[in-house]
């Protein structure tokens, strides 16, 4: 290949190590949260459960949401849910995955309340997680269990949690 | 009409843990040149270009298909992106197939990368895809989201951690065979038993690693292959299938589908049987690239894929079926996604490795005889799946 007089052609550069640039993303958002979430959070202060009603396939979404996500109706009525249900899957958690801030073992479940037609996120708490199948012959699908609130609710999911029912 | 579309094209780097010789953009460029070469034709002779990429942030880049135009030789031709999270890769060949199949295009390229490791901090990511006020405060991931399913499917059907493991025994023993594969010492069900628990019933050796690779393919028309002098895979068929972002609704009695199942992955793959002619799988289906990044995720895809009755596809994996050399289909001869996982790329090396198979080009891991093939992906909160049925002729599928 022939270079034009001007290009001087040098040895490349000797690289003893990788070389790397770092860097920490330090993201700020504020999410509205909008009318229907913000009415299910509302009622948790009050310690109450509330779905809505699906006008087209009659069953109650739980959490409360706007619109149903098999029909694409918009939901009307406030329904209220009980505080009893089963787990519908679980997962114990030994792993502490970095920025989620949650201190392991810990038992992530589905619980499916009484009254409601969809299962809802939560924590079951008070079972003893050293060994794990002494927990999961406690914990199974269809297990009963009970919503338990914190004495000071905030207006957040994790106002409540469960616990196997007695 | 719908023209025919062939695979002209393939070619993946040796995926590893992490590269320091490359920038990312680099690393794409050096991907997409393997199936330029692998066709026999240059970056000039492309047509229009599809770029798989997966979320942003696991590679740290705000939508990093702007750093990578020239990368994947796109400048001056039309460029879209792809994002279905892992099932990305597919989905982007998909879309070069119907740019092909629509008469618009004669040659397509698909070619991306992943670099998942450079973050500590792509389960944190990948949960900020749930929703804001009911689901982010808990620590959902991908990898508590498949838990919950391998404990549900495990419930329903009586699977153990030890028909688990007995998924990543045969897939490692596969990506031992594949000098590009992420993951390939061979393991043992009493190895894969004495990694740590990560999430019940979950073990380090029931995940995929964070792999960093870049591939490539391209597609091309019928008229287009025929002046290549190589053989080809052809696209047979395509299938979709999206669900709910909400795993609360594939449970309880009211359920169209179940978390423990893959059923609307169950309806991609039927989609794409039916343009290809695909009545029943276990004799039609000679191999399956299957995505599935966890042990237990491949035990309820065979089933999605009818190449195992439901609940029943950890017995006949205990039996040997479905390995290198066993009669019947071959399921991930690569190693799978559970031995290398590139995100963004995942679902294109799928259908890649299967491209392989049907031309013949898989080397030690070929799959004797091989003609027909199936891949599929899955993305999102288990939410976007995808499923293309490749074969070597344009010949009813027998």
């Amino acid at each position: 290949m022939s270079h034009s007089t001007t290009t001087r052609i040098v040895p490349a550069p000797i690289i003893t190590e990788p070389v790397f640039f770092e860097q920490t993303w330090d993201l700020e958002y504020r999410h509205a949260l909008g009318e229907t979430v913000g009415g299910f959070l509302q009622a948790l202060r009050e310690r109450k459960l509330l779905g809505r009603v699906c006008p087209s396939c009659d069953r109650v979404l739980f959490p409360a949401r706007s619109f149903c996500d098999r029909c694409h109706t918009a939901t009307g009525d406030w329904a209220i849910v009980g505080n009893t249900g089963v787990i519908e899957m679980f997962t114990i958690v030994y792993e502490r995955f970095p920025g989620m801030l949650v201190d392991a073992p810990y038992v992530l479940c589905y619980a499916l309340l009484e009254g409601a037609d969809t299962a809802v996120a939560g924590y079951l708490r008070g079972v003893d997680l050293t060994d794990i199948a002494a927990a999961t012959k406690q914990i199974y699908t269809g297990v009963p269990i009970r919503v338990v609130f914190t004495d000071n609710p905030q207006g957040k999911v994790t106002d409540f949690w469960f616990e196997l029912a007695e | 009409m719908m023209r025919n579309v062939a695979i002209a094209g393939f070619g993946q780097s040796n995926f590893v843990k992490s590269r320091t010789d490359v920038t990312f953009p680099e690393l794409v460029r050096e991907g997409a040149t393997l199936a330029l070469a692998d066709a026999g034709i240059t970056s000039s002779d492309i047509q229009a270009v599809v770029f798989p990429l997966a979320p942003d942030a696991l590679i740290g880049v705000g939508n990093g298909e702007r750093w990578c135009v020239e990368a994947v030789g796109a400048q001056g031709k039309p460029f879209m992106r792809i994002n279905t999270g892992g099932a990305t890769g597919l989905t982007a060949v998909q879309a070069a197939y119907m740019h092909v199949a629509s008469g618009l295009f004669d040659v397509v390229l698909v070619a991306g990368a992943d670099r998942v490791s450079e973050s500590k901090s792509a389960q944190s990511i990948l949960n900020k895809m749930w929703d804001t006020g009911y689901e982010r405060l808990y620590p959902l991931n991908t990898i508590t989201m498949l838990a919950l399913s391998a404990q549900r499917y495990n419930d329903k059907y009586g699977a153990t951690e030890e028909d688990m493991a007995r998924v990543t025994v045969k897939n490692r023993a596969h990506a031992s065979l594949n000098p590009h594969a992420h993951l390939r010492a061979p393991i043992t069900v009493d190895d894969v038993m004495a990694t740590r628990m990560i999430s019940w019933p979950l073990k380090l050796a029931d995940l995929c690693p964070s792999s960093t690779g870049a591939a490539s393919m391209v597609l091309v028309s019928e008229e287009y292959a025929k002046r290549l002098d190589r053989p080809v895979a052809w696209v047979r068929g395509i299938g979709q299938c999206a669900e709910t972002i909400w795993m609360g609704d594939r449970v309880g009695p009211k359920a169209l589908q179940d978390h423990g199942d893959a059923e609307s992955l169950a309806t991609a793959i039927e989609r794409s049987y039916v343009q290809a002619g695909i009545t029943d799988p276990r004799e039609q289906i000679d191999v399956a690239e299957i995505y599935a990044p966890f042990s237990s995720t491949e035990l309820h895809v065979i089933e999605a894929a009818r190449l195992a009755p439901l609940g029943e596809s950890f017995a006949r994996i205990a039996e040997g079926e479905f390995s290198l050399g066993s009669p019947g289909t071959i399921i991930n001869p690569s190693g799978g996604t559970l031995c290398t996982n590139p995100i963004a790329v995942t679902g294109l090396v799928r259908a890649g490795e299967v491209f392989l198979q049907v031309t013949g080009c898989a080397e030690a891991r070929q799959v004797a005889g091989a003609s027909v093939g199936l891949a599929t992906a899955i993305g999102g909160d288990h939410q976007f799946y995808a499923s293309m049925v490749l074969a070597n002729h344009l010949e009813e599928i027998s």
